[in-house]
């Protein structure tokens, strides 16, 4: 199924189908290793719901929802 | 001398090889124009010594954060023999994206696999000679932490530096003929580094189009014919998703992962995070941990174990000995560990300064001379070194909780809060680190990328009162009890820095609503796996912050108050006056010069004769916020003759009230001054090199009016309580005005984006 990373359940795994958004957060996400092909985790959410932490290419990494919408994921959940 | 440069990642360990590297000779310094810090040292085990220069962490070359663009100046402006880039070896392919580009650079380049002992205890293997052929440089496997094959790594870095090598480009990229292309006119202009401009040139670097505006007309054409690629044309997109590519197919060739069920494993430092950041205890648990720093620090009940009515009073363990005496405790309590050391040095240098005045006193010389060194120099220096213990310990505090990772996971829990006002997580750090001293604070808004975001920190970390300030704030909090016998110290105390807190959200707001008006900077941030900090760089990093409080000390405090004492000692005739004369002083005549100034903040004209003494005390708060109780005891030494102060100030401050007649509203009033005015020297100095172009002289405005309006709304809301409403409803008026006025600009902006 796709969707976005901000609407992701925690606990599931999804792959990143495609990064897009403001050019400058868009070069800040692939430099952190956010790129196309690659499988994320979502750990968890904040104790106010907001910002998120993920798991990708083995470390934690912790962005807002807002970012997080920039991220296109396809997930295994049907 | 060969110089050497540090490269990687945040949090791979370079620090920590940095310091086993260098040892003692390192030294801390600022980068060019900015205050990030730049730390230099030596490594003296080769056949000729070698100097280290280590760069700030970063996790690419890209132009945006002042950590990135320093590191890529210094490595193509500076002559650099070889670059030394420290992988973490737990976290592989993020940490090789930047050698990918590092790589593309015309110097020498050694890579230092580091935390390789962490590793093998999981399982999984790194084939070194595989990678190293793979990067086509040489490869070191090393303990930054154990000290492992360090000079191993330094005699290949060594070997490298004499080798010319060109900058290489690992992976096969799609757009391999506009790099060519690029980097011919490069070599053409004779630019060295030719690919690494090229591909930046490619990537429609910002930087890279400034200096070169000529060739950027090529990636322009080439981009109009070129329409082959997923990344609607923006190459930097395609260029990172290529590096990660080529590091993920080839990462089976070096890597060999220990083969596991799990698809996730939970790392002990999983575990540490699951409960510090937990959903529902996650606030709690750092509302706690915060509490207990500061207790540590300043309670003077350790633990509330008198309050609870153990010990009683059999805590003032030898109160008549010198030196040691209410070092463990007082009537009150045991001390916390910072009051044990702050009192320890207050006892050690009020003997120096008895045993120097019983010394001059018996040479017979002339009192001034026992003055100017009894009350002047030693006075003033001795009040600035009785709360370095304290400062010092809530840096270590920090420290630990930097180094151990915790203070990121601060950040993503606080982010929510931080972002209503307009800030990032983030921000809450360097907030924090306010409290003990706004230097520090101030240099580490570096880690926030968005100039707006750091303008507007930087101005509201002096409103965190720091430990500098708090002698204020109990010594004039002590004087209000002790003389008008209402109220509660502490409690003001208390209230002081919560309204310091407050006018921090209140400035904030104001600003991102007003000047600063624009998108809530990006928040996207590594959190580091936990780590036990490291004795000797906890050392090694409260040496230095001790360092600069003793040069601070000892230069511009102790001029400053060797200024003040001869000002209130001499007349504008520079003739020397007796204690009782200071009314004829030269610092009295500034002073009443200024009175009327503060007469609306209620520590003007209206005190009389005296009244220039809390003016003269505001102004030298500029120059440091502990001269302002360093010049009220010098002050109440003058006004009454043969007066014996205490430590805490206390005593002073009632002299002043008692010869001025000066009202609770405004001795509060001159608190939230001393608090939110113009901070001291030393970090006026800081901010002006850390903000951003322009913003200097308008946070000095900021910080003034902004003070001053507090005091003032306090004073005459304490005098004539009617003035409440009238200020709610100019609060009201301003408030409307300026939404007013933002949704027209909304308006506007959006029609001319519509047209």
């Amino acid at each position: 199924m796709k969707e976005r990373l901000n609407s992701m359940k925690i606990g599931t795994f999804g792959v990143v189908t495609k990064v897009c958004g403001e050019r400058k957060v868009c070069r800040r996400l692939y430099d952190m290793g956010i790129t196309p092909g690659v499988e994320i985790y979502l750990r968890k959410k904040a104790p106010l719901g907001d910002p998120i932490e993920i798991t990708i290419r083995g470390y934690e990494l912790t962005l807002r929802k807002k970012e997080a919408e920039n991220i296109e994921i396809e997930t295994e959940r049907s | 001398m060969k110089h050497f440069a540090l490269a990687g990642n945040p949090n791979c360990g370079k620090t920590t090889l940095f310091n086993n590297l260098t040892g003692s000779t390192a030294h801390v310094g600022n980068w060019p124009g900015v205050t990030v810090e730049k730390r230099e040292g030596i490594y003296k085990k080769l056949k000729e010594p070698v100097s280290i220069v280590d760069l700030p962490g970063i996790y690419s070359l890209s132009p945006y954060s002042p950590e990135e663009i320093i590191s890529r100046n210094y490595l193509l402006q500076d002559k650099v023999d070889c670059i030394i880039n420290i992988l973490d070896v737990t976290n592989l392919e993020r940490n090789l994206y930047l050698t990918t580009q590092l790589a593309e650079l015309d110097i020498p380049l050694v890579v230092a696999l580091n935390m390789s002992d962490l590793l093998t205890k999981n399982g999984d293997i790194i084939d070194v000679i595989k990678l190293s052929e793979l990067l086509n440089v040489k490869v070191v496997s090393i303990s930054a932490l154990k000290g492992t094959n360090l000079d191993e790594l330094m005699r290949t870095a060594y070997q490298e530096s004499n080798k010319i090598r060109k900058g290489k480009m690992l992976f096969n990229s799609s757009i391999l003929e506009l790099i060519d292309e690029l980097k011919g006119l490069y070599s053409k202009k004779n630019i060295e580094n030719p690919l690494f401009h090229a591909i930046k040139m490619s990537e429609e670097d910002e930087i890279e189009i400034r200096n070169n505006e000529d060739i950027y007309e090529r990636v322009v054409n080439f981009k109009k014919n070129f329409t082959n690629d997923n990344f609607e044309g923006d190459y930097a997109s395609l260029l990172a998703d290529e590096r990660y590519r080529f590091i993920e197919q080839n990462s089976k060739k070096f890597f060999h992962r220990k083969q596991t069920n799990e698809k996730i494993k939970m790392t002990r430092s999983d575990k540490i995070d699951k409960i510090l950041t937990n959903r529902f205890f996650g606030l709690l648990i750092f509302a706690v941990i915060l509490f207990f720093i500061f207790h540590f620090t300043f309670a003077e009940d350790f633990l509330y174990l008198h309050a609870m009515g153990l010990f009683g009073d059999g805590l003032n363990v030898w109160p008549d000995v010198p030196i040691v005496g209410g070092v463990i405790g007082s009537g009150n309590g045991i001390n916390s560990l910072g009051v044990m050391l702050q009192t320890l040095m207050i006892n050690t240098t009020d003997w120096i300064t008895s045993v120097v005045r019983s010394g001059l006193e018996s040479l017979d010389g002339q009192s001034w001379v026992t003055g100017f060194i009894c009350d002047g120099v030693l006075g003033g220096l001795f009040a600035v070194l009785s709360f370095v213990p304290q400062i010092l310990l809530l840096f270590l505090f920090f420290s630990i909780l930097e180094d151990t990772g915790y203070m990121a996971r601060v950040a993503f829990i606080l982010d929510r809060l931080f972002r209503k006002f307009g800030l990032s997580g983030r921000a809450f750090m360097p907030m924090i680190m306010g409290f003990g001293c706004s230097v520090p604070a101030i240099i580490n808004t570096r880690t926030l990328a968005d100039d707006n975001e750091r303008t507007a920190t930087i101005r509201v970390i002096p409103f965190f009162s720091c430990g500098a300030k708090l002698p204020i704030l109990t010594a004039v909090s002590g004087a209000i009890v002790t003389t008008f016998g209402i109220g509660n110290a502490d409690l003001i105390t208390f209230g002081m820095y919560i309204l310091g807190m407050v006018s921090a959200i209140i400035a904030v707001i104001l600003m991102r609503n007003t000047t600063m008006r624009g998108p809530v900077p990006m928040f996207i941030m590594e959190l580091p796996s936990y780590h036990v900090p490291q004795i000797k760089s906890l050392m090694i990093h409260l040496w230095d912050k001790l360092k600069h409080f003793m040069k601070k000390a000892f230069t511009i405090i102790l001029v400053s108050t060797i200024i003040i004492w001869a000002m209130s000692h001499f007349s504008f005739s520079w003739q020397y006056l007796s204690d009782e004369e200071i009314n004829n002083s030269i610092l009295a005549g500034i002073g009443m010069l200024f009175q009327p100034l503060f007469t609306p903040l209620g520590w003007g004209s209206q005190l009389g004769a005296w009244g220039w003494v809390f003016c003269v005390g505001a102004v030298t708060g500029l120059i440091a916020k502990e001269n302002v109780i360093a010049t009220f005891s010098s002050l109440a030494a003058c006004i009454t003759a043969g007066f014996v102060g205490t430590e805490e100030g206390i005593l002073e401050v009632e002299q002043m009230i008692l010869a001025t007649n000066i009202a609770i509203p405004g001795l509060i009033s001159f608190i939230a001054f001393n608090m939110l005015t113009i901070p001291c020297f030393a970090a006026v100095a800081t901010a002006k090199a850390e903000l951003p172009k322009n913003k200097f002289k308008t946070t000095i405005l900021f910080w003034l009016v902004f003070s001053y309006i507090v005091s003032m709304m306090i004073y005459l809301i304490g005098s004539y309580w009617w003035t409440l409403f009238i200020f709610l409803a100019l609060i009201a008026l301003m408030a409307f005005a300026i939404h007013y006025i933002n949704m027209r600009l909304d308006k506007k902006r959006l029609a001319n984006e519509s047209n």
